[in-house]
């Protein structure tokens, strides 16, 4: 047990930016991003303290936690409900850094918003192609599609992006 | 095209928001969650997990707090801004209005034993040591019971200040020492000056003529009683040849 919680804490350490990096991108807020992100890590502690100590030591951590971030991110869409207002007071304060920071940090949400506008199934490719800089092989394993879907897929959301093709996005 | 890879691509360079790991650590439970808070006794730093609340104390400054919290329940520590709701919970919790949860995993059974009866004591009112070491099934343990109240890492909220030396002696305190105490116990409602009048004579126990029930001088069971209507005891063996029989509420002996 003890074991776990350290490779759970080293796990944590490691990945937050690139788990929280991929859920921005996803949700196209920090405040869903921080949720996302936080019930992927609890997930895999959950995984891990059932797994047996083989298993642990074995796993591909990065490819594993990012299938485990996009199925939250799927339940969550799949039972999408209201954004419930923040009462307990619980979020995190936004930094206020250097004014240098704000106006990046607003760009960077400003874009998340705008990734988070393409339909799920595109978004997903991309986020983890292009963000995530996986490889095809790896982002058709995360998302348990076949590469060549994992491609045209990548392919029309870029499109979209780039502002072409705006009839296509729409099924 | 470029652009919007380059863009993409900065989107991957997001950092986690500040204490991003501590509050997954914590929510995993392996770290407990604290803040400090204004009460009635002045600011008090709480620690609390899933289980419950699992420490108090009136701390100098958060690094203090944080390691006494490491050294002595051994889990670690996460300040976090606290949910809006529990401010009013401990001020109803220090006020009597509710009980909360304790997390009182790492003490002794017999230590969990002693908090766990001190909880029941109701406000305003105090026992003997020695009631509490009955009351567990281990009379002859008085000295243990001091031991285990005095390490109480929730005092305040587990009210060991309730507890007090049946000479009348208000006796040490770790929450602030014996004036804290006193402090406490008066804010409380308890009329110290009387109890330690009283203790002082040696009586331990009131009894109420009309009922012939002799109680702990704080017990509520008697405050309606005119004071020329009270008779007192020294002992148990005083108040049963007298007639009086022990209360069952504050069970001063065994009925």
């Amino acid at each position: 047990m003890e074991g776990t919680e350290r490779v759970f804490e080293r796990l944590v350490r490691d990945n937050q930016d690139r788990i929280f990096a991929l859920s921005l991108a996803l949700t196209g807020n920090r405040h869903d991003a921080e949720e996302v992100a936080q019930d992927t890590f609890l997930r895999a502690y959950r995984a891990l303290a059932d797994y047996p100590p083989e298993r642990v030591r074995e796993l591909k951590q990065r490819a594993w936690l990012h299938r485990i971030a996009v199925n939250v991110f799927r339940n969550r869409v799949r039972g999408l409900r209201p954004r419930l207002v923040e009462l307990n007071g619980s979020e995190p304060s936004t930094a206020s850094g250097p004014e240098e920071d704000v106006l990046r940090r607003a760009e960077i949400d400003e874009l998340a918003a705008r990734v988070a506008c393409l339909p799920a199934r595109y978004r997903e490719a991309v986020v983890l192609r292009h963000v995530q800089e996986l490889s095809y092989a790896e982002v058709a394993d995360a998302l348990g599609q076949p590469v060549g879907t994992v491609k045209a897929n990548v392919h029309r959301g870029l499109k979209i992006l780039r502002g072409e093709n705006h009839g296509d996005g729409d099924d | 095209m470029a652009t919007v890879m380059i863009d993409l691509k900065r989107l991957g360079d997001v950092k986690a928001p500040a204490g991003f790991a501590d509050r997954v650590l914590a929510q995993a439970g392996m770290a407990d969650s604290y803040a400090v808070f204004e009460t009635v006794l002045g600011p008090v730093y709480v620690a609390w997990n899933r289980l419950g609340v699992s420490a108090a104390m009136r701390s100098k400054s958060a690094a203090e707090f944080e390691e006494w919290f490491e050294r002595e329940v051994g889990r670690r520590l996460v300040r976090v801004d606290p949910p809006a709701d529990l401010a009013r919970k401990i001020s109803d919790q220090l006020s009597g209005k509710r009980r909360l949860r304790f997390d009182l995993r790492g003490l002794t059974p017999f230590s969990q034993a002693v908090l766990e009866k001190t909880l029941k004591i109701p406000r305003g009112q105090v026992r003997p040591y020695g009631w509490v070491a009955r009351e567990i099934g281990h009379p002859a343990a008085v000295r243990a019971v001091g031991t285990a109240l005095a390490n109480n890492p929730i005092p305040y909220f587990i009210p060991c200040h309730r507890v007090v030396r049946s000479d009348g002696v208000i006796g040490n305190y770790g929450g602030g020492g014996p004036e804290a105490k006193k402090n406490i116990l008066s804010l409380e409602g308890v009329q110290l000056a009387r109890l330690q009048k009283l203790a002082q004579s040696g009586y331990r126990y009131e009894g109420v003529k009309s009922t012939k029930i002799f109680c702990f001088p704080t017990c509520y069971h008697g405050r309606h009683a005119r004071e020329e209507n009270f008779v007192f005891f020294h002992d148990e063996a005083e108040a049963r040849a007298a007639g009086y029989r022990p209360c069952k509420d504050c069970r001063p002996a065994v009925a």
